[in-house]
């Protein structure tokens, strides 16, 4: 009835992971209670579980990777804090309990955090900055988060029910097959992961179909925000390469399941296929993440200092070239796997090459700063941060793409070190700068300064006191995922790393302060005007949090900085005074489909994994059915009348006149 | 102002993969018969070609290769619709893009994976080769 699922899958003789779950499910239940008996269940439902609206979306993908995030952190903080005490000792975490952690610390880390963070940041922004008022497929947009949604829960449920994967972030085979992965760990990783792929493509096309089809009028290729260039470059990759990682995990599941032989050791089978495989899609993959941070920072540092974006086509070719490039170094993952050295050098070279194009972001930042009026808000400290630690971790990476030195160095400490540097420094800084800049365009109001800097100042020394000493232990020849050791040279850096990561915890205590005060102060930090931050891009010509429409009129686009140049006219008084003419606007209208959906696929991906095969399919059919009734529907969109257009962008105008004429007088 | 808004809203902007057709449905009825034809005709033709006597037997892999290479053409024209018009250069990019990476991926994993097993090369093999 319940295949391999008994009461015997709960750890209850584990009280780290059944504590945790305890405290984590009273705080689900505690939530649920309050949003019950306050009454906004019926509110939730109609304007964020069935919505299809980007920004609202966006904003769900971001909440899902900030939540992620605590939980990643608190794998990372038991890490650290084990490898600071398990010298010549045990520690406190066992053995198969700590490579449970390695790997949900990993897969979360990418796949729950930096993905959604990425993805919802895109979603809330490039319609708004294209001009436009949604994506292309605004109902496929909310089953790609539920279904990112659901790969995360399953990752979350295997804490309670069964165990996760030992097997690294990766699930190198053959140690991810079932003769020496018997439990259920590898396939709630496996999954966990499909799900979620699928909804990833389905946000990836959805934003390549946005960026190609559906811009403003006269918003040409070479006049998009910069943002919507790597967004392009970003969704283009993850078109092109998670196929890769689904057909990667489909094979590995065959050998689980149907008993194939793709990656064993006997029958024919070659597990260093899977390497191949798993870093054709994993290179591409960092560049996946990283792209967009690129953009959020060419945004931030030009805004920021006032000026236009140096070498703006540079940039674009920089962003392409990276986007093709990122397909040709796959095999630097493992140099150490066996290849000659005529391939080795080869993959090494070009490894090298893509470092060149970063090299050119980097100089069009700085000159984009240089002789500007620099204000140092939060959202510009992270890119200066990022800068500084993004030049150490790519000159470490590198160092690592010449064969020789990856020979002594795969698999230590050093290359955690390298990954966290520019995973930490470049994505993570990238969406926090997003975060602080966008927020008032999503909530209407800004986050507090004085604690935002308070964390940004955690994060930056905290990451290096966290990772500088990985770089001197992995030199010293310390390799990865070590659950104790018995060398003392390695201790005292160690003991300093769990120190960093405890700064790193001041941090993120900072910003959840930051964001409930923020909250709390919400009418003193209220943005009245749409534009706090003196923006460039058409995301900030409407007002903060914008109508559902995004824009009354959608804007005549003459050139690149598209709202400088409407500022930069009004200021100069050549406006038109026409008045604009408001039409009747058709939106899609909110569906549960998403909802509904991942519900199945969530019910058949635990079915799957613990060989219910009545529930998978249960879970098929009803996933198939949802999908028929959307396909059949009748009516998919509602007309917002002209007059209500009118009305809501008129008192914005009016608001936003109010102000700018209040400052005048000052 | 209004004007320049009428023709946002009116100009025929096609969805990937749409096409704008003059003519009824009728012509387009009839240019998927025309593909259903050549590509049942393709297929039939490689069958044939697999068991044939008729033509020199090294040169059949190659005839099979010519003619899946004219089976991806006509199902890219015919059911894809990919054209050389005006509105189609997402299209054709697209296309471009994907030839690249799946030449990329699996011209780089077989290089890749012989160049392994040949390095990696069991030791009794070598020997073998060696004498």
């Amino acid at each position: 009835m319940f295949g391999k699922l008994t009461w015997a899958a709960i750890p209850i003789d584990q009280p780290i992971p059944m504590i945790a779950s305890g405290v984590v499910a009273l705080a689900i239940l505690a939530i649920l209670a309050w949003v019950v008996i306050k009454g906004h269940l019926p509110y939730l439902w109609h304007e964020w579980i069935t919505s299809v609206d980007h920004k609202r979306i966006g904003v769900m993908y971001t909440l899902l990777a900030m939540v992620m995030l605590l939980r990643g952190f608190a794998d990372a903080i038991m890490m650290r804090a084990q490898q600071s005490v398990a010298f010549h000792s045990q520690g406190f975490l066992p053995p198969e309990h700590y490579d449970q952690i390695f790997s949900a610390h990993g897969t979360i880390m990418i796949f729950f955090v930096a993905m959604p963070f990425v993805i919802g940041l895109m979603n809330l922004v490039v319609p708004l900055q294209l001009g436009v008022r949604d994506v292309a497929f605004p109902t496929l947009n909310s089953v790609g988060f539920w279904l990112t949604a659901t790969g995360a829960l399953l990752v979350n449920i295997s804490l309670v029910v069964g165990e996760f994967a030992r097997t690294g972030w990766l699930p190198y085979p053959p140690l991810s097959e079932l003769a020496y992965s018997p439990g259920v760990g590898v396939d709630y990783y496996l999954w966990s992961l499909q799900i979620a792929g699928v909804g990833t493509l389905v946000s990836g096309i959805n934003l390549v179909t946005t960026v190609l089809k559906v811009r403003t009028r006269g918003m040409t290729y070479l006049r998009m925000p910069m943002f919507c260039w790597t967004a392009l470059a970003t969704n283009l990759l993850i078109v092109a390469a998670f196929p890769i990682l689904t057909a990667t995990l489909a094979m590995l599941l065959l050998d689980r399941y149907l008993g194939f032989h793709f990656f064993t050791n006997d029958g024919g089978g070659n597990m260093m296929m899977f390497m191949n495989l798993i870093w054709a899609w994993g290179h591409p993959e960092v560049y996946i993440l990283v792209l967009p941070a690129f953009g959020i920072f060419s945004e931030v540092v030009s805004t920021f200092s006032g000026k236009p974006l140096f070498g703006y086509r540079s940039m674009v070719l920089a962003t392409m070239a990276i986007c093709v490039i990122s397909f040709m170094v796959w095999l630097h993952h493992f140099f150490t796997m066996g290849a000659g050295p005529d391939v080795n050098a080869i993959f090494g070279i070009a490894s090298m090459i893509i470092a060149v194009p970063t090299g050119v972001k980097i100089y069009n930042w700085l000159f984009t700063m240089y002789g500007g009026r620099v204000r140092f808000e939060t959202p510009l400290l992270w890119s200066i941060g990022f800068m500084v630690t993004f030049i150490i971790g790519g000159l470490t990476g590198v160092l690592l793409a010449v064969p020789p030195a990856d020979f002594v160095l795969h698999n230590s400490l050093f290359l955690v070190a390298h990954f966290h540097n520019v995973i930490i420094g470049g994505v993570l800084f990238g969406a926090f700068a997003g975060y602080t800049y966008w927020f008032p365009k999503a909530f209407g109001f800004k986050l507090h300064e004085g604690l935002g800097q308070a964390a940004f100042w955690c994060w930056q020394v905290g990451f290096y006191v966290a990772f500088m000493p990985l770089y001197a232990v992995g030199l010293l020849g310390m390799t990865r995922r070590m659950q104790h050791y018995d060398v003392p040279e390695w201790h005292p850096w160690l003991i300093v790393a769990g120190f960093g990561a405890a700064l790193i915890l001041c941090g993120i205590v900072f910003q959840i302060l930051q964001l409930v005060v923020s909250i709390r102060q919400r009418a003193r930090l209220a943005d009245k005007t749409g534009d706090p931050w003196d923006g460039r891009s058409l995301e900030w010509a409407t007002s903060s949090p914008p109508p559902v429409f995004n824009f009354a009129v959608l804007p005549d686009v003459s050139g690149e900085d598209a709202f400088w140049r409407i500022k930069k006219r009004a200021a100069e008084g050549t406006v038109s005074d026409e008045k604009p003419e408001y039409r009747d606007i058709e939106m899609p209208r909110n569906s549960p489909t998403g909802f509904v959906c991942a519900f199945f696929a969530t019910m058949m991906g635990f079915a799957l994994i613990w060989h219910i095969w009545w529930m998978v399919a249960a879970g098929a059919i009803g996933a198939f059915a949802t999908f028929i009734v959307f396909a059949w529907r009748d009516h998919d969109e509602y007309v917002i009348p002209a007059d209500e257009v009118a009305r809501i962008d008129r008192s914005s105008n009016a608001q936003r006149q109010a102000i700018l004429s209040a400052q005048a007088a000052r | 102002m209004s004007n320049a808004h009428h023709e946002l809203d009116d100009c025929i902007d096609l969805a990937p993969g749409d096409e704008h057709v003059e003519g009824g449905i009728g012509q387009r009825v009839i240019g998927y018969l025309t593909g259903l034809g050549l590509a049942i005709l393709l297929t039939a033709t490689s069958f044939f070609v697999a068991g044939t006597d008729l033509v020199w037997q090294p040169s059949i892999p190659v005839a099979l290769i010519v003619l899946a290479i004219a089976q991806m053409g006509v199902h890219l024209v015919f059911f894809l619709h990919i054209t050389t018009g005006p509105d189609n250069t997402n299209n054709v990019l697209a296309l471009a893009f994907g030839v690249l990476i799946v030449f990329l991926v699996i011209g780089g994993s077989l290089w890749i994976m012989a160049n392994l097993n040949h390095n990696m090369m069991p030791m009794d093999e070598i020997m073998q080769m060696q004498r």
